[in-house]
Parts: C-alpha cells; sequence; structure tokens
C-alpha cells in the first residue's frame, strides 16, 4: 500500500496538491478526528482505568492523579489488576481454553475450508459464480441467528438426538448442547466463510499449469500438493487462518448460547466482570491482556493485508 | 487418480453446503411448528408469524435497528470513503502510519474490547461535558459508525487501487479543473464500491449484538439485543418465526442485488463488444 500510495501518476499529485489547499485537511481530517475521538481515545481510557483500584462508588474505580497530602500531584499506578489475573487460576485457564478453542476451530474450519475452495477454483465459470454466492450468503444473514439455529439442532430434544433415536442408534438423547463441542460446531460453522474466501482469492491466482507439469513429469498427487499446492497456498491459509482465530479468541455470543456456561471464554469472563460484576478495573485488564495476547496475529494481519494490496 | 480426487472434492463441497445451510432450512421449518415445544412436531401452523406481529417490542426493535443501520451506513459510507481516498491518493502525509493503523485496527478487534472501550469513553465523556445524557440510539449508532468506516475504506481503497488512472489523467490534460475531475469522474467510479459499502455498513449494524449490548442503555433494545435476551433462556417458536422472516428478506436483497449487477456486467461487456465492432469497421472503412 505504501508503495502505490508513494507514487501515483505526477499528475494526480497535483490534482492532489491542488485539492490540498482546504479539501485535502477535510478529507484526511474528518475520518482521522472520529477514529482519534472514538476508537484511540477510548482505548486510553481502558488503559488507564486498568491501573486503577476498584472503589464501591461512581465511577467504581480510583483515579490515578491524586493530590498528596503533602500538596504534590501524585500518580499512582496498581499493577493489582494484572497480579490479580496472573495468580487467580480461573483467569488463567479461561485464557488458555479460549486459546484452545480458538486454535482447534481455526484448524477444523481449515481441513473444512481447504478442499472445498479448492473445489470451486476449479471448477467452470458459471458455476464458480454460484457456488462463491453460496459461500457468501450466510455471511450476510444475521450472526445470531445461525448461532440459534444450532441450539435447535443441538437440544437435548432437538433435531439430531430426535433423528440419532429414530434411527435407533441411540435410547436416550446425548447431551450435546451446553458443552465444549456446541461451542466447536458454532465457530466452526459461523467463520468458515472467513476461511474459505481468503483462500478462494489466493487459490485463483495461481498457475494450474505447475500443477499438470508435476503431474507430466510423473509426480504423484500427493506430492504435488505437499510440494507444490500447499507452499503456494500458504498465503491463503495464514490470512484464512487469522480471520478466524483472532475473532474466536474473544468470541461472547457463541460461548454463552452454545455453552451454556459449561465453557469459559475470556470473552464470558470480561462481559461478566463488567456487567455482573461491575469490577471495571478487572474488566479493562482483561481486555488489555486480550489484547496483548492478540497483537502478534492482529500485526501480521495487517502486515499481510498492506502487502496484498502493494501488489495490487 | 484425478478422478478419485474430484469424488473427493465433490463430496467435499456438498458437505459443506450442506453444513451451511441444512440447519439454516431447519430453523425456517420449525417455525410453521404449531408446537410450542420447538423441537416437538405439531403440525404446519402460522400462528407464531401472527403472535410475532401483535408484540409492540418486536416493533420497536426493529423500528430502532433499521434507523441506527440506515443512519451509519451514510455516516460511515461518507467518512470511509474519505479514509480510503486519503490513503489511496493523497501519498505521504503526516500521521499517515498512525490513520491507517487506526481505520483498519476495527476489523481485527475483539468485539468485547471495542464494545467496553466506547462504553467507559461514554461514560467518562457524559461526567466531564455532560453528554450522552442518556445512552441509545446515538450511542449505538456512533459504535456502528466507528467499525463500518473501516469496511467501507477497505472496500473504497480496493476500489481505487484497481482503477485506471488514466481517465482522471486524460481529464486533466483536456483542461478539466481538479474538482471538476472528482465529482466527473472519481466519484461516478467510486459509486458501485461506495454502494457496496453502504450495504455493508447496513448489514453490520443490524447484525451487532455484542458493542450494542454494551453501549445501550435501559429501554433502548436493538433487535439483535432483543432475540438474544429471549434465546438465552432456550428455543422460542416466535424467535424461529422472526429468524424466518429476517432471513428470507436478506437473501432475496442479497440475491437481487446480484443478479443486478451480474446484468450490468453482462451489458457492459456487449457494449464493450459493439465499440470494439465500431473502431474494427472505421479501420476498415479508412
Amino acid at each position: 500500500m505504501e508503495d502505490t500510495a508513494s507514487q501515483p501518476s505526477t499528475r494526480l499529485q497535483q490534482l492532489g496538491r491542488t485539492l490540498q489547499s482546504s479539501w485535502r485537511s477535510v478529507v484526511v481530517g474528518l475520518p482521522f478526528f472520529w477514529l482519534l475521538l472514538f476508537f484511540l481515545i477510548p482505548f486510553a481510557i481502558v488503559l488507564k482505568i486498568s491501573f486503577a483500584e476498584s472503589l464501591i462508588a461512581s465511577p467504581p474505580f480510583s483515579t490515578l492523579l491524586q493530590w498528596g497530602e503533602d500538596g504534590a500531584l501524585n500518580l499512582r499506578i496498581l499493577f493489582d489488576n494484572f497480579k490479580f489475573l496472573a495468580e487467580d487460576e480461573l483467569y488463567l485457564n479461561t485464557y488458555l481454553n479460549s486459546l484452545k478453542v480458538a486454535l482447534i476451530s481455526t484448524i477444523w474450519c481449515l481441513l473444512i475450508g481447504y478442499p472445498i475452495a479448492y473445489a470451486i477454483v476449479r471448477s467452470d465459470p458459471a458455476t464458480k459464480n454460484v457456488l462463491l454466492m453460496l459461500i457468501i450468503l450466510p455471511f450476510w444473514t444475521s450472526f445470531l441467528l445461525r448461532v440459534y439455529a444450532w441450539m435447535g439442532l443441538l437440544a437435548d430434544q432437538g433435531t439430531i438426538n430426535s433423528f440419532l433415536i429414530w434411527l435407533g442408534i441411540i435410547d436416550e438423547p446425548i447431551r450435546l448442547l451446553y458443552s465444549q463441542f456446541a461451542v466447536y460446531i458454532g465457530i466452526v460453522y459461523s467463520y468458515l466463510p472467513f476461511m474459505i474466501l481468503p483462500l478462494y482469492a489466493n487459490m485463483e491466482k495461481l498457475d494450474m499449469s505447475l500443477h499438470e507439469a508435476a503431474s507430466d513429469l510423473g509426480a504423484k498427487p500427493i506430492t504435488t500438493f505437499l510440494t507444490v499446492t500447499l507452499p503456494l497456498t500458504l498465503p491463503g491459509i495464514v490470512a484464512g487462518s487469522l480471520l478466524v482465530f483472532i475473532p474466536a479468541t474473544g468470541e461472547y455470543v457463541i460461548p454463552d448460547l452454545l455453552g451454556g456456561g459449561n465453557v469459559l471464554m475470556i470473552g464470558n469472563v470480561l462481559f461478566n466482570e463488567f456487567n455482573s460484576n461491575h469490577d471495571w478495573p478487572v474488566a479493562s485488564a482483561v481486555a488489555i491482556v486480550l489484547l496483548i495476547v492478540l497483537v502478534a496475529p492482529m500485526m501480521l494481519y495487517q502486515r499481510m493485508q498492506s502487502r496484498e494490496s502493494a501488489a495490487h | 487418480m484425478q478422478k478419485k480426487r474430484s469424488t473427493f472434492l465433490f463430496s467435499m463441497l456438498c458437505f459443506g453446503l450442506a453444513f451451511l445451510y441444512v440447519p439454516i432450512f431447519i430453523l425456517i421449518i420449525y417455525s410453521f411448528n404449531y408446537s410450542k415445544l420447538v423441537p416437538i412436531w405439531g403440525g404446519w401452523s402460522t400462528r407464531w408469524y401472527t403472535k410475532l406481529f401483535e408484540s409492540p417490542e418486536v416493533w420497536e426493535a426493529v423500528m430502532l435497528s433499521l434507523k441506527i443501520a440506515f443512519v451509519n451506513a451514510c455516516f460511515a459510507t461518507l467518512l470511509g470513503s474519505l479514509a480510503g481516498l486519503a490513503l489511496v491518493r493523497f501519498g505521504r502525509f503526516k500521521g499517515r502510519t498512525l490513520f491507517s493503523g487506526m481505520i483498519s485496527a476495527p476489523l481485527v478487534m475483539p468485539e468485547v474490547i471495542t464494545g467496553l472501550s466506547l462504553l467507559l469513553l461514554f461514560i467518562t465523556l457524559s461526567q466531564l461535558i455532560g453528554w450522552p445524557s442518556a445512552r441509545g440510539f446515538t450511542t449505538i449508532t456512533i459504535a456502528h459508525i466507528t467499525f463500518s468506516m473501516a469496511y467501507v475504506a477497505v472496500i473504497i481503497q480496493s476500489r481505487l487501487s484497481g482503477m485506471d488512472e488514466s481517465l482522471e489523467d486524460a481529464a486533466l490534460d483536456l483542461g478539466a479543473k481538479p474538482f471538476r475531475v472528482l465529482l466527473d469522474i472519481t466519484l461516478p467510479i467510486l459509486a458501485p464500491g461506495m454502494l457496496a459499502g453502504w450495504l455493508l455498513a447496513f448489514t453490520l449494524s443490524l447484525d451487532d449484538l455484542v458493542i450494542a449490548s454494551f453501549v445501550t442503555g435501559p429501554g433502548s433494545n436493538t433487535l439483535p439485543i432483543l432475540i438474544y435476551s429471549r434465546i438465552r433462556l432456550g428455543l422460542r417458536p416466535d424467535i424461529n418465526a422472526l429468524a424466518t422472516i429476517m432471513i428470507v428478506t436478506v437473501a432475496i436483497g442479497v440475491l437481487l442485488a446480484a443478479w443486478i449487477m451480474w446484468r450490468q456486467d453482462k451489458q457492459r461487456q456487449r457494449d464493450r463488444k459493439l465499440a470494439a465492432g465500431d473502431s474494427l469497421k472505421h479501420d476498415l472503412d479508412d
């Protein structure tokens, strides 16, 4: 992106320069100011409160800057909340469980999504458009309702249990809803299109003649796949995996509706800490730690995106 | 061997599509169930649809959600387009790195963090300057604009970087004023991207539960908040009916939009072919 932006044709630079006087500052200024006020400053506030102390007051936290008894301004930064998170096993386990659930779901999305993306790329143009439409369509429908659909399928008297009983495979309903299994299903189901679309975009640019060359030269399909296809589709795999892994780690709705409190994930702990326990400083600290955990994958994704648009 | 592999791919494709669509179809079928207990079939009926339309709560939530989605989509399209234009066409400017970081961060930010941070901002602001005095329509709309504009900016950026700059060049060559070029050439080319961005922003807003739950106040229930509060306690036949209406509406809308775009594409291709044929004839005449 840096590259395309830094070298537009000279005339367009002139266009930009002429607009500079007043328009330029408006064009940059409006979105810039908006993001500063509603994106950056809120983070500063979360960071600030994460260093404060929980109080029963309104607002329920202490101020960082205080006038000391000697009349000097004291900066009080408390690491208590972070120490609390580190020492309480509940939080540590929740973070680890969130990462585990997100990771396993990402692998499942990849295993299911990869052959699907590949099949779409290989189909003829007319079918391709229809298939792509079918993959994108669920993305436009309500996320909440798609999760709700699985509540009906997985319930004790739900479709899957009734079907299995009807088949005679089981005599009594098995517990599917409100379990870790249900959470996996929900995440894989909701995020599958996010895996398929980047994979498809990547595969479509591939040169299929490499494939033919490999098999012409006598490579077995599995060898061709491992030595040609897989390395070439790695950017798509990474992009798709990040698009599933990052939101899945902080997921709130799916563990709440399908896990029913039996599956602890960090999004739920944060939500409850804030809304039920009214412990703002701890909730803020939970958010900051989640952000630190996710900052590496998030930066990786952004780097990939900007390289992608630079290649355009 | 080749054949075996394509059988595998074909069955994975079928499995994938079944996985995506069967749950939705079952949800729709059960919305026509007479029984009060969702999973137990009690014969066909449309009584949950009638019941749904009688509930004023649902109507209020629908109206609030649509209002928020509309205002959000307009502002997000404006701000996102400006941001995309600035990032692609302005070269380097002061604070560009911070700007591009801030514009793309909401795309990958976990919703709980965005929600929490915006709520804390609104609370801090109301203590400092007394605004916002109550949370609801305004605060939810502001929160939605903040993440929707990022999506619009991405669409506009990709549209602008794929755009043929020679058109703007030609117009400038022929003596058009830069502002005219912006209005007459850049904007029409951007229009489909802006429309796509508007639609995406609208849908994202209608869909959001987590961020809205954080920044809403008492009495302001958007549709997802209302649905969520009902299904937390289990399955509800009226929600199946509501879900069916929403899913069918969206599906028709998306398919219609896709069809219109497909037809325009066809038309454009035909025009191009005709134009090419014309110029060929001219060449021959010469």
